[in-house]
């Protein structure tokens, strides 16, 4: 006779509501993990998008997610004819913050050459630019509508919504928006007259608005990226960086940090999960007492004892794992940020949680143990 | 002594001798039983009396193997059990096929039926789940609450809860049967009918059934009643009946 099940059984409410905590507590957890999940995927989706072989910036640096990088707008044609160079596009980034709508929209504004590397990715309505300037496409997480205009740069000039995309957002979670280079540049690096003429008659070379973050590479099929990245790096005096480094850059230099913060705010969960059900399994191992004692008294051996308490705490970690489960995938749509929820995390998490209903049931199990079958004879 | 009462079949179920047990040391050492001798045959019903602290709880914790003696010499259904320390390691075993408990608070299991609670004993005992429930049930019949055999504690009367608590206690066929103020939460009228159950399950089984009890009222159902006090027994009764009382 299973003991715990029927324990269980009888005391349905009671189970359920413990459940229910366990499971919020450990809802959390998944979230945390989630949060990480879409932080990451979040960060590589543009670089991925961007299907480029090489990254080709200013020397020295890490690339255009990682630190500032800045050269020259000729540099594309400079890559263009290297040997085993089939296709390059220069592109810049920055961020934007602007009022659309009477509504705060801060977008990751890439700048782009249409018809060459870099663009949108997951066009969902409308269409890529078709024009020269002050068009823009955008990611449909920023609320923008087709048609929509927004106001940009230090003139506020009016850019038209022409094509939105589907989940493409910044490392930060800002959504991404796309505009010609030119734009871009403009946006970038143009300043105010009036800022532009205190320049010079400081006698300072007013900012060059020819200037880009980054130029997008995509090699021959004959040719191997290493060795073009070699060719750029000793003649023109550039970093180029394969996809995979770029990758690793922006998971090493920019997620890191949220990845050990919410690494450790798991650890702390994990931690209170786990004094919880061991609190939890402690106090349900109280309130059996004087049946444990009557059991040992009419002869059950220790094991039975130890399986009713392990056995309930299994119970109570698995189901508070699947509560917490279903509880997430209820509400992740409602997280400002991508909620991604990836089966290797859940299958590590829930031996995780496993363990430390194991872990959790020695404090029960030790007093259950300790019991002395007379207590069943006190009166009571 | 009470060693000298007359055996309805001759044959001691439970014996003791020289029996004591204390608790402490020095001038804080208690004498909480001293210098037992006992013995009670099977078919035979004796209730032990006493004043609270007069060692009788200690007496029934000591025969069923719950609390170690401090010495003397003690034989349960015919196997010499201690003897200065303990003659065997799996008291347990002792317990679950040789003696059957019964509590002053019935401590049946909240979360199991009344079959159920039955049947976990036997199923302790290496009895198969299906055959123990079919058991089970006939015993659970045989005390007369068949009816409430699905019926959980909380929802049983006292004394149909002490009838259950009791067809547990049979659950493995025991030859000595304990009780700890089996009658205490119930009337007098109750009370009765639990102590005639115990008169007939002793003469049925030929089991040894040794009663704690403050109850006046059930005395003469007693073949003999043992009265303690200060860790010693005091005095007997033997009430002498025609044909049994059940």
């Amino acid at each position: 006779m299973n003991l715990a099940l029927r324990d269980v059984r009888r005391n349905k409410l009671r189970f359920a509501l413990t459940g229910l905590g366990v499971g919020m507590l450990l809802g959390v957890v998944i979230a945390m993990m989630g949060i990480y999940e879409g932080a990451l995927a979040d960060a590589l989706r543009l670089p991925r998008a961007e299907h480029a072989d090489l990254w080709v910036v200013q020397l020295r640096t890490f690339g255009p997610f990682a630190e500032p990088s800045r050269i020259p707008r000729d540099t594309r044609d400079l890559i263009r004819r290297m040997p085993g160079v089939a296709e390059a596009g220069a592109v810049t980034f920055q961020t934007v913050q602007a009022m659309a709508g009477g509504k705060p929209v801060r977008l990751w504004l890439e700048g782009y050459e249409p018809g060459r590397p870099g663009g949108p990715a997951n066009l969902s309505a409308g269409h890529g630019l078709t024009e020269s300037h002050y068009q823009i496409v955008v990611d449909a997480s920023s609320g923008l509508r087709l048609g929509q205009t927004v106001p940009l740069g230090p003139y506020r000039d009016p850019y038209t919504v022409v094509g939105l995309t589907h989940g493409m957002v910044s490392s930060s979670g800002d959504p991404v928006a796309w505009v010609t280079l030119l734009d871009a540049q403009a946006l970038q690096f143009t300043v105010p007259p009036a800022l532009a003429r205190r320049e010079r008659s400081a006698g300072r070379v007013a900012p060059t608005t020819a200037d880009i973050n980054a130029v997008l590479v995509r090699v021959m099929p004959a040719a191997a990226p290493a060795a073009v990245a070699g060719e750029i790096a000793r003649w023109k005096h550039l970093a180029a960086v394969p996809e995979a480094e770029e990758e690793r850059y922006l998971t090493l230099f920019v997620i890191q940090k949220m990845q050990q913060q919410l690494g450790l705010f798991m650890g702390i969960l994990i931690t209170v999960s786990a004094v919880i059900i061991a609190l939890i399994i402690y106090t349900l191992t109280m309130d059996k007492l004087r049946a444990i004692a009557t059991l040992k008294l009419i002869g059950a051996p220790d094991r039975v004892i130890v399986g009713l308490i392990v056995q309930e705490a299994l119970v109570l970690g698995a189901s508070g794992f699947a509560i917490g489960l279903v509880l997430i995938e209820q509400v992740k749509g409602y997280f400002p940020r991508r909620v991604q929820i990836e089966p290797r995390d859940l299958a590590v998490l829930f031996v995780v949680v496993i363990i430390v209903c194991l872990l959790g049931s020695v404090l029960g199990v030790r007093a259950a143990v300790k019991i002395d079958p007379a207590e069943a004879l006190a009166g009571g | 002594m009470a060693d000298a009462a007359a055996p309805p079949d001759g044959r001691p179920l439970v014996a003791l001798r020289g029996v004591c047990k204390h608790f402490g040391a020095g001038a804080s050492r208690v004498d909480a039983l001293a210098d037992i001798g006992l013995t009670v045959q099977a078919g035979e019903t004796v209730g032990l009396r006493g004043p609270s602290g007069s060692g009788k709880s200690t007496l029934l914790n000591v025969i069923g193997c719950v609390t170690e003696p401090s010495s003397g010499w003690m034989q349960l259904d015919g196997e010499p059990v201690y003897d200065g320390r303990w003659l065997r390691s799996d008291l347990r075993r002792l317990r679950l096929f040789r003696i059957g408990f019964i509590f002053q608070t019935h401590n049946l299991l909240s979360f199991l039926d009344s079959t159920e609670n039955v049947a976990e004993a036997m199923e302790l005992a290496g009895v198969r789940p299906r055959e123990a429930r079919t058991r089970a049930v006939a015993l659970l019949d045989y005390l007369g609450v068949g009816h409430r055999a699905a019926a959980y504690p909380g929802a049983l009367s006292g004394g149909e809860a002490q009838r259950v608590a009791i067809a547990r206690a049979l659950a493995n066929g025991p030859r000595i049967i304990l009780a700890d103020e089996p009658t205490a939460p119930l009337d007098s009228v109750r009370a009765g009918a639990v102590m005639d159950l115990l008169r007939r399950i002793a003469r049925d089984q030929q089991a040894a059934v040794l009663v704690v009890t403050h109850d006046e009222t059930i005395f003469d159902r007693f073949d003999r009643l043992i009265s303690m006090r200060d860790g010693r027994i005091e005095g007997e009764e033997v009430f002498a009946r025609a044909g049994g009382a059940a």
